[in-house]
């Protein structure tokens, strides 16, 4: 690996963390509203605190958050902070920071769709390339792609609406909604609440493998079919060697390049696929987090879950960057064009 | 139209996303000449009703009659996503073909543009802007319209690398060669031999617009008093349908959901085989 590659992904992987983080700059300053004002209206709504009261509130809030500054003096603090991943405080819960809500609710998030990736793509892959094998009768792809098809094409939430009502109302098998066992704390240190939180998972993790999985096996299969006319698999068949070592050593790692591609690209699409079918199992993660924010507005919450998804999702497109030559020594270094 | 169908029995795929497509356009348009459109808005005191003579599909827990509900929603959704598609498609066309014709500099900055917006999941920026914009009333065109506008990079990306190919093949030079200006070439060369290219990515943008939309008006944001697909959802979610068990409520969103993603896949599969005749039978 040279090291101007690396370097030109290293800047890529800032390049995307900034330009997120200048859109979500620039954005509420395009809307022009006060969220801090916004807030305080609703609280002297709702707590009858007097007209002087709220504007000095609204005074002290402006200045803490630093919204009376110069604009680039803002901006130049603002990306600074990012940096140092701060992102100021919940205005809802006010004397929470935000990475402090990052953190509780991303340790739900965390296991399942890291969980929920490794699944499905593992999973897809294996399924793509049997069914792509020119040895895997036909019947058996005509029986499988159908549904998988229709599987792949829509979102993950809409499986977890079918399983929520099939499997956990109807049958009763799995718990429907939550994180983990409502009699439980949080504490990570014991047994019987790391089996609550698993078995709260399942459903949400099938929901999303069921979908993932799918469009993996799809594009595999794909794959497999172009590789299988390839001169080595003829030449690999033709020397003798045992089926399963043609299969895996040949089919499979050769059509594995393109999928491990994919995954990068779709990366965003299975966060936010997860994000959205949390909110739908009422599972107390960053996803629902962040509709809860959206809800009530809570300004540097949703813009600091916003960036520290695209941080996650750059990183992770790093490291495929990084593991992709590694794979395939046929990979070239330099500038990729076209 | 014998023409049209013996291809149909050729590409099967096609005509079974174009069916689903027509058997979905049809439920929305007949189907709104035997309802009353109000009934989708109007809550009464019937809530929850499971299927009957009065209410075939059943009502949701504002009353709603869900049959009018399914009628008006999926012509509202199919009208989102025929908006996000067309302008995502329109401005993945215009950076497309510039990035991909001209080349230099300018494709330099717009592939970049193209790498680093493809790895900001659109979905964010779209929760960003509807709600950050919340004087914006979000109705049905507004919807789209701001789907539209986030969602190119896919298009574009695609796009230029079909006009790259295109770019170098004989007929281009020549026309280059006959002094035809750069504007002609595009318009009178390339666009043409790109058309079912382009149809095709047409009904991808038409999916993805769909997508994204349904996934915002899951989540609560879009205008809550219209049926659309994505925010009946919302409502199922809001009204904890499970808990009662309202399998109507859940079930029929789902089906017309699934069908009408299904359809554009399935057309766009079908597109597929005829702009890449050369990689024939993928299914």
């Amino acid at each position: 690996m040279t090291l101007s590659y690396f370097v030109r992904r290293v800047f890529f992987l800032f390049l995307v963390v900034w330009t997120a983080a200048t859109i979500n700059f620039v954005l509420p300053h395009l809307a022009g509203r006060d969220p801090i004002k916004e807030q305080m209206l609703i609280q002297i709504a709702s707590q009858g605190r007097t007209q002087a009261d709220a504007e000095a509130m609204i005074r002290t809030y402006t200045r803490l958050f630093g919204l009376d500054r110069p604009l680039w003096e803002q901006y130049l603090t603002y990306i600074g902070n990012v940096m140092r991943l701060d992102f100021g405080y919940s205005i809802n819960n006010y004397p929470r920071t935000v990475m402090d809500i990052i953190i509780s609710r991303g340790r739900l998030t965390l296991p399942f769709v890291v969980v929920s990736i490794f699944i499905s793509f593992t999973f897809g892959i294996l399924l793509g390339a049997f069914l792509g094998w020119n040895r895997t009768p036909q019947w058996v792809s005509n029986l499988v792609v159908p549904p998988m098809l229709v599987l792949s094409s829509v979102p993950q939430f809409l499986v977890a609406l079918v399983l929520i009502y099939f499997v956990a109302f109807r049958m009763r098998l799995l718990p429907m909604n939550g994180a983990y066992p409502r009699t439980m704390v949080e504490d990570w240190g014991s047994l019987t609440f790391w089996m609550g939180y698993a078995k709260h998972a399942i459903l949400p993790i099938l929901s999303m493998v069921l979908v993932d999985a799918s469009g993996w096996a799809l594009g595999m299969r794909a794959m497999m079919v172009t590789v299988e006319g390839e001169d080595y698999a003829t030449f690999a068949e033709a020397k003798g060697l045992t089926t399963w070592r043609v299969f895996f050593r040949y089919l499979l790692r050769n059509a594995l390049l393109p999928p491990l591609t994919g995954l990068a690209i779709r990366l965003g699409f299975i966060i936010t696929g997860a994000s959205l079918v949390e909110s739908f199992f009422a599972y107390n993660g960053l996803g629902s987090t962040l509709g809860g924010a959206i809800g009530n507005f809570d300004y540097f919450l949703l813009y600091g879950i916003v960036t520290i998804m695209v941080m996650c999702i750059a990183l992770a497109t790093f490291v495929m960057d990084m593991i992709y030559p590694l794979l395939d020594p046929r990979i070239s270094y330099k500038a990729q064009r076209g | 139209m014998t023409g049209f169908l013996s291809y149909i029995k050729r590409n099967p795929t096609l005509g079974i996303g174009l069916a689903m497509l027509v058997i979905l356009v049809g439920f929305t348009t007949i189907g709104r000449l035997f309802i009353n459109p109000d009934d989708a808005y109007r809550q009464t005191m019937y809530m929850n009703q499971p299927p009957s003579k009065e209410h075939p599909f059943g009502t949701d827990a504002q009353g709603r009659d869900l049959l009018t509900m399914m009628i008006m929603g999926t012509g509202m959704t199919l009208q989102v996503g025929a908006i996000a598609g067309g302008i995502g498609l329109g401005i993945g066309i215009v950076l497309g073909f510039v990035s991909g014709y001209y080349g230099g500099l300018l494709d330099t900055i717009i592939t970049s543009a193209i790498d680093i917006y493809m790895t900001i999941p659109s979905f964010l920026i779209l929760i960003l802007i509807a709600t950050t914009f919340k004087n914006i009333n979000l109705g049905i065109i507004e919807m789209g319209v701001i789907v539209g506008i986030v969602s190119w990079a896919g298009s574009a990306r695609a796009i230029r690398s079909q006009v790259l190919t295109m770019r170098e093949r004989p007929f281009v030079m020549m026309a280059k060669l006959s002094g035809m200006g750069s504007m002609e070439i595009v318009m009178k060369e390339l666009v043409p031999n790109l058309l079912p290219f382009l149809v095709m990515s047409l009904s991808q943008s038409v999916y993805g617009g769909i997508m994204s939309s349904l996934g915002l008006e899951a989540i609560g944001i879009g205008s809550r008093r219209e049926p659309t697909m994505g925010m009946t959802l919302f409502y199922v979610n809001y009204y904890s349908a499970f808990l009662l068990g309202l399998w109507w409520w859940i079930l029929e969103p789902v089906a017309v959901i699934v069908m009408t993603l299904t359809s554009f896949v399935l057309i766009s599969m079908g597109l597929d085989e005829i702009a890449n005749p050369r990689r024939r039978r993928s299914l």
